[in-house]
């Protein structure tokens, strides 16, 4: 079954070359795409590398000298990337210079505190790719979940445990409701759903903005527009004791790794999404409907990217503020393209990227760079691997025989 | 955009019977109806009894100053109201007879009923009145980075591929604008450099887009998000490290003689800077040239239809690379009015999703420039209308006035406000 690609098809016909013939294993594994993903995340941790060496001050002062001295420059950008990668591993890894094993393994729960809000987003994203609907609106069904979410939280009072649940449940819904919306007007009306949830993005934060200055919301005792901090009722409980930022939405989100899993492989419903964005028109020929395919798959992806503004709101920052979205919602797309919307690869892919997340604060303190780096990174990552022939050229891997387009 | 919700929808036409198959169409009566009421009824009701609301229409340097207009509050809503509603009458009585409205209908409409927004904003608020040319001035100059990104966007789409970088190459612009001009020390280099670095975002759009077939929207997000990461890299280490990299210098009004001195008009339109008189040129350069010339027939053949284009010997590729490319110079440029046309340093994200507005407006104005122009000006005049009312201290959250151009785009799209058709070929990559 072919998916929708990050490769679009041409629109004339293209010649598949009959592939399938033996070839030895060393063939196969350059030919891979796996090896493609980790050549792409090879060369954008170099390109990068040369943004750390140009923008770092002890370089540039060294090649003032190059010519009669030209060890010190080379010294100089081999110190700064160094400190840069060192950074970066020490951020999300381990921290080899720490004293106790609390602050030895930190980093990597860190990551994966990071890496939360970007697999349930990323899943629901993922979902959206597959049914063949480019979900540009994580972004506004975050912050629309995490504002229903926030006001369970504030203003109901419920016992421990109930509490917890009704708040995600209320994430879950504001994000449905803002994904609805899109799914609704493209079965509907036609609209395009990414013209949709870019002008939602939008207008979901100046609703939120104009929520934050309600009495409902505000924090008392201040005059930003910031809400007063979940009570505990309403927080995720911390999985590995209050040493640790890791709180139990991680354990949430790789649930849903499986239940994304279990719905777009071995149910009806998920297969029904498939079918719509692999082929609508087959898949309305075979009687299924293809505009609620598209409502329900934007209605599922909107309620993943408001439960990732769960693990904003009642675990990682426990108040909701206009920048509780961040990036994140922008971020997700690039976690599920490289994780070609499978729940496995999301998961893998938002580590990843909330590792390097989690680095930034490293990155700033070690290595004197700023966490835009990162960001770089990453869009570079997802360029990369968006355009398989590029890495192939540039590492002068041989192309396949049956060129497999990337699955998004 | 209002101009063509009041048009019947022509259809195929029987031979014999013109009439028979025509439907009237009653969508644009409608809802022009809704909001007329809406502001009678509203304004009419809030705005305090026996106040009044003062219009101030003078510009400092005015060559004949103008008195300020104080008209009776409620009385002027009312009547502001009656004359929409009266209006959006007119329009179902044309409707009925299968006939269009003229383009002045919405522009007096629109006129009528920010007279009955502006006049209940600023009742009985004393000293402060309200700048219309102010007003007008700042709403012009706000739209400058939204036309030039949605014409950015219309070059790109009218040969099939779909610009999300728009905020990615006004803020490529933006930067290098800044960046150039303060190594030169002169606000106007900035101008030539601003292209250039929006250029080249579009340069690699068109390469992976066309070379490599990736999904035009994907590379969009991902090069809006490369621009963000770039650029705030460079902010926070070589820009701070040495801040006469990052000036803020200001390029002058430049009135022109006569022109400026008419009266309201004359101090909005040609009293600005350089860059807005380059806007003008442009919209009208483009409108020109996308719809009378050669290049823009070719290019539009390329975004509808690629196949029937390359038939014919034209290079479909080739042709989008080079649209994409000088699309998002257009953008670039625009993004030039962020720091050296406003006289600001660069700052981080300073584009603030002023290029999916530019998106927006693209749309809203149906993919030609003259549109863009309209929808874009729309947009700077919410913008300007939050500052406004923000100033005399109204009621209004301006969060909902910040919204207004995303509903009316989602509107727009899902075709309850006229009809947004973009070209067939778009987003399609094409290979023979």
């Amino acid at each position: 079954m072919s998916e929708p690609s990050v490769t679009d098809k041409p629109e004339s016909g293209q010649g598949t070359a009959s592939g399938n013939r033996a070839r030895g294993v060393l063939h196969e594994i350059l030919e891979s795409s796996t090896l493609v993903v980790v050549m792409a995340v090879v060369a954008s941790l170099a390109i990068s590398g040369l943004l750390v060496v140009f923008a770092d001050g002890s370089v540039g002062e060294a090649a003032g000298y190059f010519f009669s001295r030209p060890g010190d420059t080379f010294a100089a950008m081999g110190s700064a990337l160094g400190a840069a990668y060192a950074a970066i591993f020490q951020g999300s890894v381990v921290n080899l210079q720490a004293e106790s094993f609390t602050a030895f393994i930190r980093p990597i729960t860190q990551t994966l505190t990071m890496a939360t809000p970007l697999i349930f987003a990323g899943l629901g994203l993922g979902i959206g790719f597959r049914a063949g609907l480019f979900n540009i609106g994580a972004q506004g069904q975050l912050i629309i979940g995490a504002a229903v979410g926030a006001f369970v939280g504030i203003a109901w009072d419920l016992p421990w445990g109930l509490h917890l649940l009704v708040a995600i449940m209320g994430t879950a819904l504001g994000g449905a409701v803002w994904g609805f919306i899109p799914g609704f007007l493209k079965a509907r009306t036609g609209a395009h759903e990414v013209i949709v949830t870019i002008m939602l993005n939008y207008v979901g934060l100046n609703l939120v903005a104009w929520l934050l200055t309600l009495e409902t919301f505000q924090r008392p005792d201040s005059d930003n527009p910031i809400t007063p901090q979940m009570p505990e009722t309403a927080e995720y409980p911390l999985i590995l004791g209050s040493d640790f930022s890791l709180h139990a939405g991680f354990l949430l989100a790789i649930a849903c790794a499986f239940g994304v899993w279990w719905l777009m492989e071995r149910s009806t419903l998920g297969f029904e999404f498939r079918a719509a964005g692999a082929n609508p028109h087959a898949a309305r020929t075979a009687g299924m409907s293809v505009p609620r395919a598209y409502i329900l798959v934007m209605a599922i992806a909107g309620a993943m990217a408001g439960l990732a503004g769960s693990a904003q709101v009642f675990g990682t920052e426990k108040v909701l503020t206009a920048a509780t979205a961040g990036s994140l919602g922008f971020d997700a797309i690039t976690v599920a393209l490289l994780g070609r919307s499978r729940p496995f690869g999301t998961v893998m892919a938002a580590i990843l990227f909330g590792g390097l997340r989690a680095s930034g604060p490293t990155l700033q303190v070690q290595a004197g760079l700023p966490v835009d780096i990162v960001f770089v990174i990453q869009a570079l990552i997802v360029l990369f691997i968006a355009a398989p022939p590029l890495v192939r050229s540039i590492f002068r891997l041989p192309s396949p025989a049956n060129e497999k387009e990337v699955a998004a | 955009m209002s101009a063509s919700l009041a048009s019947t929808v022509p259809g195929p036409v029987a031979k014999g019977s013109p009439a028979a198959s025509r439907t009237r169409s009653w969508k644009a009566a409608i809802i022009l109806g809704i909001i007329a009421l809406f502001s009678l009824v509203v304004f009419g009701l809030l705005t305090p009894a026996n106040t009044s609301t003062e219009f101030s229409f003078a510009a400092s340097t005015d060559f004949a100053q103008l008195p300020s207009l104080t008209l009776p509050a409620t009385l002027a809503v009312v009547i502001f109201s009656v004359i929409g509603l009266a209006l959006a009458g007119w329009t179902a009585y044309r409707a009925w007879q299968y006939r269009k409205v003229g383009i002045w209908l919405p522009i007096v409409y629109g006129m009528a009923i920010m007279g009955a927004l502006l006049t209940w904003a600023g009742a009985g608020r004393g000293e402060s009145t309200i700048q219309i040319t102010g007003l007008l001035t700042s709403a012009l100059f706000l739209a400058v980075p939204l036309v030039f990104g949605a014409l950015a966007g219309t070059l790109c789409e009218r040969s099939g591929i779909i610009n999300i970088a728009i905020e990615g190459q006004l803020l490529a612009g933006a930067f290098l604008a800044a960046l150039v001009a303060s190594m030169v020390g002169n606000a106007y280099v900035g101008l030539i450099a601003a292209p250039i670095a929006g250029g080249l975002v579009g340069l690699l759009l068109a390469i992976f887009s066309t070379k490599y077939w990736v999904n035009q929207i994907v590379v969009g997000v991902v090069l809006n998000m490369l621009v963000i990461g770039l650029t705030s890299f460079f902010f926070s280490t070589v820009m701070t490290d040495n801040p006469n990299l990052n000036q803020s210098l200001g390029m002058p009004r430049i009135p022109i003689p006569l022109l400026s001195e008419i009266p309201i008009l004359g101090p909005v339109l040609f009293r600005q800077s350089l860059l807005v008189y380059i806007m003008y040129a442009a919209v009208i350069f483009l409108q020109i040239m996308l719809f009378r010339s050669r290049w823009g027939l070719r290019v539009r053949s390329v975004g509808e239809h690629p196949k029937a284009a390359d038939t014919v010997g034209i290079k479909v590729n080739l042709t989008r690379l080079r649209n994409v490319t000088l699309g998002g110079a257009v953008a670039g440029l625009g993004g030039a009015f962020f720091t050296v046309a406003s006289g600001l340093a660069f700052g981080r994200e300073m584009t603030a999703g002023k290029g999916y507005i530019a998106l927006a407006a693209m749309i809203l104005g149906r993919w030609n420039p003259k549109g863009a122009l309209a929808a874009a000006l729309l947009f700077g005049f919410a913008d300007a209308l939050r500052v406004q009312l923000g100033i005399i201290g109204s009621d209004i959250p301006s969060q909902f006035l910040a919204m207004t151009p995303y509903l009316a785009t989602i509107l727009a799209v899902a075709g309850l406000v006229g009809h947004a058709r973009p070209p067939a070929a778009e987003g399609k990559p094409y290979k023979k």
